[in-house]
């Protein structure tokens, strides 16, 4: 069983987002800083007005793994699990489950494409290749 | 420069895989051998300080806390410190250094226990952050409901970025791998003493691309002590005491894998600029490394961190022969936790304070006097310049 994140007032729109097909992020409305992992108040300028705000859902990946070893009972693999640098907010990037592609096919500098799995009351951001 | 602290005494347990023996027997076999390294008796002994402190939720990870080694050891403590965040699995000698200097303590017993080889078994892994756990907090909640649930997937992300960047490859990290495992062969104590060629290295399994089972360092069961005197106590122990020389900690971005902005550096770059500003001695002058290994690539990242070769060179500063037996920076004498036993970074420091007192036996390296210790691998880090006078 994948184990699921906590839900909180700083990362509910992230978690949830999904169930709109939306990847958000938090951005402060003050200084336009993007804030991954999201947070309450701005790291840059210490901002309380911070948004979470839909962002395309594409990017590109700034590097990647393949996963070959089974870390907990019935894990499938080998998976690849990038980090990917999102389109729409500079800076900020994603921890990214790769699916839809051979593992082996994953690049640095390809570009990716969002999509969601819903698991309880969390939709998991999943890559793939944008076509 | 120069702090009020030094190393007076080191002590390992007998070290092992799956040894299904108390954590507390393994410290204090290596607290017994500690206060003998330093000619002190457990009455000397007025502050403990560990890391992280006792962690109930992953197994075998640091099954002892400061309380409890009081207790059973009859310690009569006045100073104590268990430290999970900080300067990495160094904090407490840091901590330690900054206590005795301060005159909160003469001298502290500073520890390090693992049972993890005997707590792992098919469905548990101690090194899997919030196991067990029914919602994840914190910065691996990011990570782990990823599927990028270990370590080794983090440094995988580094590794590549760096391969991607700087055209090494798996030859450079086996020589990494390979080299620690000479080494690990003329240290009796190392658990992997078997030889490691080049085709075991790259034939055997992937585990998180680039990185294979041998860049990978061995989960095992044991303890190690580190002593940490104040610099006038320091002088009526049994050894040269070993004077911390400079020391530097820091967290130069976000307390999470993945955001770096740059994935070919770490902590460890902070940490040990941090370190060099505070010492008028430089690379050129260090005659014996020990550098976290966590994972084969944490070697190079330390190497370029600490300025013994420029970023990106050191596939060339490797290829050349510089941190292997009888190379000019000679890196984790001991093997390494790579082919020593993963002690947390503990072995590591255990093994240069041993050098510098002309201890190693086989794999002494002539004459050592100054030694580099570098501890944490991703965002953590903590930096040591040790000198014997
Ligand atoms: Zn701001």
């Amino acid at each position: 069983m994948r184990p699921l994140p906590e839900l909180t007032p700083e990362n509910t729109a992230f978690w949830t987002g999904g169930a709109e097909g939306k990847l958000m992020i938090a951005f402060c409305s003050d200084c336009s800083h993007a804030i991954h992992p999201p947070q309450l108040v701005c790291p840059k300028c210490w901002s309380e007005k911070v948004e979470s705000r839909a962002v395309p859902g594409t990017g590109t990946v700034y590097t990647y793994t393949v996963n070959h070893q089974p870390w907990a009972p019935g894990m499938a693999v080998p998976f690849a699990l990038a980090v990917v640098d999102l389109d729409g907010a500079p800076g900020a990037r994603v921890t990214a489950e790769v699916v839809n592609a051979d593992p082996e096919s994953v690049t640095i500098g390809q570009k990716m494409k969002v999509g969601f799995l819903n698991l309880d009351d969390v939709w998991f951001p999943q890559w793939e290749p944008a076509q | 420069m120069t702090l009020n602290a030094a190393i007076t005494g080191v002590g390992m347990s007998d070290i092992g895989r799956k040894t299904n023996r108390p954590a507390m027997a393994h410290l204090a076999e290596a607290a017994r051998r500690a206060l003998e390294c330093a000619g002190l008796t457990r009455d000397d002994i007025d502050g403990i300080s560990t890391y992280p402190g006792k962690a109930d939720n992953s197994p075998g990870m640091s099954p002892l806390g400061t309380g409890e080694v009081r207790n059973a050891l009859g310690l009569k403590t006045r100073w104590h410190s268990a430290v999970p965040d900080g300067p990495s699995q160094m904090a407490p000698i840091q901590v330690a250094a900054m206590a005795v200097a301060t005159g909160q303590a003469r001298h502290v017993l500073c520890f390090r226990a693992l049972t993890e080889s005997s707590s792992q078994t098919a469905t548990q892994r101690a090194s899997i952050p919030g196991a067990g756990r029914a919602r994840l907090g914190g910065w691996y909640s990011y990570l782990v409901p990823a599927n990028a649930m270990s370590a080794s997937n983090w440094a995988g992300w580094m590794a590549q970025r760096y391969f991607h960047e700087y055209g090494m490859t798996r030859e450079h990290l086996g020589l990494v791998a390979t080299g620690q495992r000479v080494f690990a062969q003329a240290n009796p104590s190392a658990v992997m003493r078997t030889p490691l060629t080049m085709d075991d290295y790259l034939g055997a399994r992937m585990i998180s691309s680039p990185l294979g089972l041998f860049d990978c360092d061995v989960p095992i069961d044991g303890a190690c002590v580190v002593i940490v005197s104040a610099a006038d106590a320091a002088k009526d122990c049994a050894k040269a005491p070993l004077t911390i020389e400079a020391m530097g900690a820091a967290l130069g971005s976000q307390e999470t894998w993945d955001q770096r902005p740059d994935l070919t550096t770490m902590g460890a770059h902070d940490s040990a600029a941090d370190m060099w500003a505070r010492t008028d001695l430089e690379p050129a002058d260090v005659d014996v490394l020990g550098l976290y290994d966590g994972f084969s690539i944490f070697v190079p990242f330390w190497l370029e961190a600490m300025g013994f070769c420029g970023h990106g060179e050191a596939k060339d500063f490797i290829a050349e022969g510089n941190i292997g037996p009888g190379g000019r920076f000679p890196v984790n004498t001991g093997g390494g936790q790579l082919s020593g036993g993963r002690l947390h970074g503990f072995g590591l420091l255990h093994e240069v304070c041993t050098q510098l007192w002309g201890q190693a036996g086989g794999r002494q390296v002539e004459g050592a006097k100054v030694g580099a210790c570098g501890m944490g691998g991703g965002f953590i880090a903590g930096s040591m310049l040790l000198r014997r006078d």
